[in-house]
């Protein structure tokens, strides 16, 4: 038998990954939750965890007490608006929402994850 | 069927040793675990063999040898659940690659592809079934992509294998 591997084939395995693709952003939005909870650490350790359905804003302090960040809780969305670090990556990145969306800011350290309170998550299947 | 005729005896040692090779290569894909980092994703070695029996031996020998291989490994090293997953992925799987195959419009290549894709949604949806969960399904698209890239690796060395090997296995088939 001679490999065989022509057009056809290209074709046929190209359609595959172009279907493959439009699943992955179907489920992508069809498969996105809302969280309900924001956790915030600092250097790993819990710094506070806030609900997002009132609307607030965060102070979060370094261990000398200094203003580092300001994170504001609107519309069931976190976003960073203030950041004492010059690149502000963190403060550019638009709002989250949705469960295990995160925002960090890596020079203070700082990770805020948007989680569900309920803990019926996928990791029960994941085994 | 005369089950005292030669050629009987001849094909049935012939498929055992195709059957060994298969659980051989489950065997190998369970001691090292080609781990990909997302659970339900295996490189699917068996498959190699598979591909080569469809190509070179048959269409029902390569079923034969790809159920008993399931039942068998299962059996040894699984359990009844371990079996169902198989059993869905793997004759799924056999069936697409059985039907692109019987078209000859495409290579052995694209027709492992397709048994990669087909295998994961079988085993995806056994487990959705068991589970009565369909929030499962979340992974499919992830495991659709695996299975295009397993497959085509798998592909490749089945295609490889296959134009060594069948002058040899013409003669005893």
């Amino acid at each position: 038998m001679r490999r065989q591997f022509g057009k056809k084939d290209v074709v046929f395995i190209g359609s595959l990954l172009l279907l493959c693709a439009i699943v992955l952003l179907l489920f992508r939005v069809a498969f996105r939750s809302e969280g309900t909870k924001i956790v915030i650490t600092r250097d790993g350790e819990l710094y506070g965890t806030y609900s997002l359905s009132e609307p607030r804003t965060i102070s979060i302090r370094d261990k000398n007490g200094h203003v580092t960040n300001t994170l504001v809780i609107k519309d069931g969305k976190a976003d960073m608006i203030h950041a004492d670090c010059p690149d502000k990556i963190c403060v550019h990145q638009k709002a989250v929402s949705a469960e295990n969306e995160t925002i960090v800011c890596l020079p203070n350290k700082i990770v805020v994850t948007v989680t569900n309170s309920n803990e019926e998550g996928m990791d029960g299947f994941a085994q | 069927m005369d089950l005292h005729s030669k050629p009987f005896w001849k094909k049935t040692a012939f498929l055992g040793v195709f059957l060994a090779l298969a659980m051989i290569c489950s065997y190998i894909e369970m001691l090292i675990p080609f781990n990909f980092g997302i659970p339900g994703v295996k490189l699917g070695l068996t498959n190699i063999v598979v591909v080569l029996m469809l190509y070179t031996i048959g269409t029902r020998e390569a079923i034969m040898v790809s159920v008993l291989r399931i039942l068998l490994m299962g059996i040894l090293f699984g359990n009844v659940m371990s079996i169902v997953y198989s059993l869905a992925g793997g004759i799924l799987s056999f069936l697409v690659m059985a039907i692109l195959k019987k078209t000859g419009q495409l290579g052995c290549i694209s027709v492992s592809v397709a048994g990669g894709i087909s295998h994961n949604i079988g085993q995806i949806l056994a487990a959705a079934v068991v589970v009565n969960s369909f929030s499962i399904l979340y992974y499919l698209p992830v495991l659709l992509i695996a299975g295009v890239v397993t497959g085509l690796l798998i592909g490749i060395l089945a295609q490889e294998l296959i134009v060594r090997l069948k002058p040899v296995l013409q003669k005893y088939k």
